[in-house]
């Protein structure tokens, strides 16, 4: 018996096309011990690419799959994963655009919170990973002028998320996987916006207060604090400036400020 | 960009009350980190940490399903609206995205 020529004859673009199509047929160059195609083993390893990348899905997102049950998940997760396939090998950054795919994903439209809730559980694992780096010292801001203290901005420390949400994602998320054992009402009219962020090992989710997803968004867009602290005020009436910045702090939005 | 600005005294009297807030409570935070130190973190075993911290995919059945067809089955359905409804079987009619 003529041994199989090895390593096997199957182009890159082939394999990787059959990959992610289960329909597809196994690349001719593929083959088992016994010289033939082996179809067989090819769909074991396509499967596991598939189921691997959906489970990855699953432990990033826990709340999602709560909310939409497991069967639904992995259906959903499956659809994502033939369309998305993984630009990293770090399986930690594989799925930064499920939040976009279930946003725009039709069966879905009648569940528009979704979304934002897979974007607190992105943000989530992002912020557990990020590197680490000591929060801004308030003690930082109070050795400021007080004349320049309304010039000044912040730089971001790399934990730090702000998702602004038209939704109650904060019960949504707390309900759902931080806070289990909680009876949580959620009230679908209401707007919650949530602060994500590492300030030593634990990572942290806060509500914002009124008018502190308008102030903290202008803060990470670049704007002073006196520029960012108007927008809000004008915005939202009940916006506390020493509120929204002492939350920012505690938990540790900034690394460090920067006078003009 | 170009915004109006809030005044600089009332600027440097809410970062003075947060500041002065902050300290007040910073003993506990400080307590905090020494018991936290080295400890790996309450309730966030591997599983927890996200994906590619455990090891994932030994099936070797292709999983078959169409999210077009299915209904979600979990708290999306039992979340209570605010007249009693429960949520999937209730269509939200506010900011839905465009088809």
């Amino acid at each position: 018996m003529d041994l199989p020529e090895f390593p096997p004859k199957v182009g890159v673009g082939d394999f990787g096309e059959a990959l992610w199509n289960p329909e597809a047929a196994t690349p001719p160059g593929l083959i088992g011990p016994d010289g033939l195609t082996a179809p067989k083993r090819f769909n074991v390893y396509r499967n596991n690419v598939i189921v691997s990348l959906c489970d990855a899905l699953e432990q990033t997102f826990p709340a999602l799959q709560n909310l939409l049950g497991e069967d639904y998940f992995k259906a959903l997760a499956r659809a994502f994963v033939v369309q998305h396939p993984p630009k990293s090998p770090v399986l930690i950054w594989y799925g930064s655009d499920f939040p976009d795919f279930i946003e725009a994903f039709p069966p879905l439209a009648s569940y528009p919170y979704l979304a934002d809730v897979a974007r607190v559980e992105w943000a989530w694992v992002q912020a557990y990973h990020a590197a680490d780096v000591a929060p801004l010292d308030p003690a930082a801001l109070g050795s400021v002028d007080p004349n320049v203290l309304g010039s000044i901005r912040f730089e971001k420390h790399p934990a730090a998320a702000l998702i602004m949400s038209s939704w109650p994602v904060w019960d949504l998320a707390r309900a759902n996987r931080f806070e289990p054992d909680e009876e949580i009402r959620v009230d679908l009219d209401r707007s919650q916006s949530v602060l994500i962020a590492r300030p030593e090992f634990d990572v942290e989710l806060l509500q914002l207060r009124p008018g502190g997803d308008v102030f903290l968004n202008a803060l990470l867009s670049g704007a002073t604090l006196g520029e960012a602290a108007a927008l809000a005020e004008g915005q939202v009436a009940e916006f506390s400036l020493s509120d929204c910045l002492s939350d920012c702090l505690s938990i540790g939005v900034f690394t460090d400020l920067v006078t003009a | 960009m170009k915004h109006k600005a809030m005044s600089a005294a009332i600027v440097a009297g809410a970062v003075a009350t947060a500041v002065a807030g902050l300290s007040a409570t910073a003993p506990a935070h400080a307590q905090a980190k020494e018991k936290c130190y080295g400890v790996s973190l309450k309730g966030q075993n591997d599983c927890k940490a996200g994906a590619g911290t455990t090891c994932a995919g030994t099936s070797t059945v292709d999983y078959q399903g169409n999210a077009w067809t299915l209904v979600p089955k979990g708290t999306c359905v039992s979340m209570d609206l605010p007249d009693g409804r429960h949520g999937s079987l209730t269509e939200l009619d506010r900011d839905l995205p465009e088809a």
